[in-house]
């Protein structure tokens, strides 16, 4: 079974995202903030995760900054899920590390394919 | 809102006569989302008063808006990754060796509702430059759909629909914002492509000799005799070295004697003429 790291400071859009992402047959770890996330992925590094731009304490970017820098941070497929929907902000993403990019709000066939796109599922 | 079976009946004759497809039994909850909003802006009280508004054949426009409403449109970028990787592959190769004289190449879309199908196929090929440069590559997508093909025309996608399946490299490639949370795919790709309002059982478009038709989830609403009809209209208008691919769970067996399963390709079909040429040859 894969898993997914959910990283999103909103309670609701965790739940919605391990709903579907359980349906698709992950093991789901949240975390709700950078920092935390960061801290989750130095206990054990997840396959995917699914990131939020806007967040205290430390942002979606922070985060994926410090994740690329890490020993085996290149590792787990990151898929962005913001609501920063412009060109500006997803060429940011990808330069700074993303593999993919989901725009809010979205639904299960989305992510579904957005995962397949990365390998996941 | 319950579709009375009188009512049901009477819209399931009128898509049919008009477009050929079927309105399945299992397809029944689909009415009602389908007609909703038809119901609200034209302040019908229930499905019964539209439908006697059908039959009378008073207002033309509201017949067709309730047809093109019924119709399904589902569709997205690179649906189905593998098939179509499958015949961008191999089926592709054979096609360019049997084209290297006039480098030229023709694809259709049928039942190309919005367009992303046509449009996944002419970003496949703008970016293999290289290897296509010197060709003429002419993909043409036809639907019944008058709406759908106005707006694959357009080639404006919401941000729902131009996420869906579409790798966000091509999206940034291909892709410029346009209004609100709105999408529009480059002029480049849509100088590759050509839509046209059209049923699969009619004659098909130019240039009318494909390398690649790709008929996918469109034959399945179809009744035997017409799927037949259809099956027999891209037998006609593919060429002896070209490929049919359908959607992931339809197949040619039982359906028509005109397409064969490609040997060398699972899950793509052949014309069933020139692949027993070929096996004559090798005898």
């Amino acid at each position: 079974m894969k898993t997914c790291l959910v990283v999103d400071d909103s309670k609701v859009i965790r739940k919605v995202a391990r709903h579907i992402l359980e349906t698709l047959e992950f093991s789901v770890e949240e975390a709700e903030d950078g920092r935390a996330a960061l801290a989750h992925c130095e206990n054990a590094m997840p396959d995917v995760i699914l990131l939020d731009w806007n967040m205290p304490v430390m942002s979606g970017m922070e985060f994926l900054r410090a994740l690329r820098r890490a020993e085996s941070g290149g590792e787990p497929k990151v898929v962005f899920c913001t609501t920063e929907n412009d060109l500006a902000h997803i060429r940011a993403a990808i330069e700074a590390g993303a593999d993919e990019y989901v725009m809010k709000p979205f639904d299960r066939e989305t992510l579904h394919s957005k995962l397949q796109i990365v390998g996941v599922a | 809102m319950e579709v009375s079976s009188s009512s049901r009946r009477i819209l399931a004759s009128l898509l049919e006569t008009r477009t050929g497809q079927q309105l399945a039994v299992n397809r029944n909850w689909r009415i009602d989302t389908a007609l909703a909003p038809i119901m609200r802006e034209h302040r019908f009280e229930n499905l019964d008063h539209l439908v006697t508004k059908l039959v009378t054949g008073s207002s033309p426009a509201l017949t067709e808006q309730v047809i093109e409403a019924l119709l399904n449109n589902e569709t997205f970028f690179f649906r189905d990754k593998l098939p179509f990787d499958l015949l961008m592959g191999g089926p592709l190769k054979r096609i360019e060796t049997a084209r290297a004289a006039e480098k030229r190449i023709a694809i259709w879309s049928v039942g190309c509702s919005t367009g992303q199908e046509a449009y996944s196929i002419a970003m496949t090929f703008a970016e293999q430059e290289v290897r296509w440069r010197g060709w003429k590559i002419e993909i043409v997508g036809t639907d019944i759909s008058r709406s759908a093909i106005g707006r694959a025309r357009a080639g404006k996608y919401s941000q729902f629909e131009v996420q869906r399946g579409l790798p966000v490299m091509q999206m940034v490639r291909w892709f410029g914002e346009e209004g609100e949370g709105g999408w529009q795919i480059s002029q480049k790709l849509r100088d590759m492509v050509r839509f046209e309002v059209r049923n699969i059982v009619e004659r098909p478009p130019e240039p009318k000799q494909f390398d690649m038709i790709l008929c996918r989830n469109v034959l399945l609403y179809f009744a035997p005799d017409m799927r037949r009809l259809a099956f027999s209209r891209m037998a006609d208008a593919l060429a002896p070295h070209g490929a049919l691919m359908l959607g992931a769970a339809e197949t040619v067996i039982g359906q028509t004697d005109r397409f064969v399963s490609d040997a060398e390709n699972r899950g793509l079909y052949v014309p069933a003429a020139a692949a027993a040429a070929a096996s004559r040859r090798v005898a």
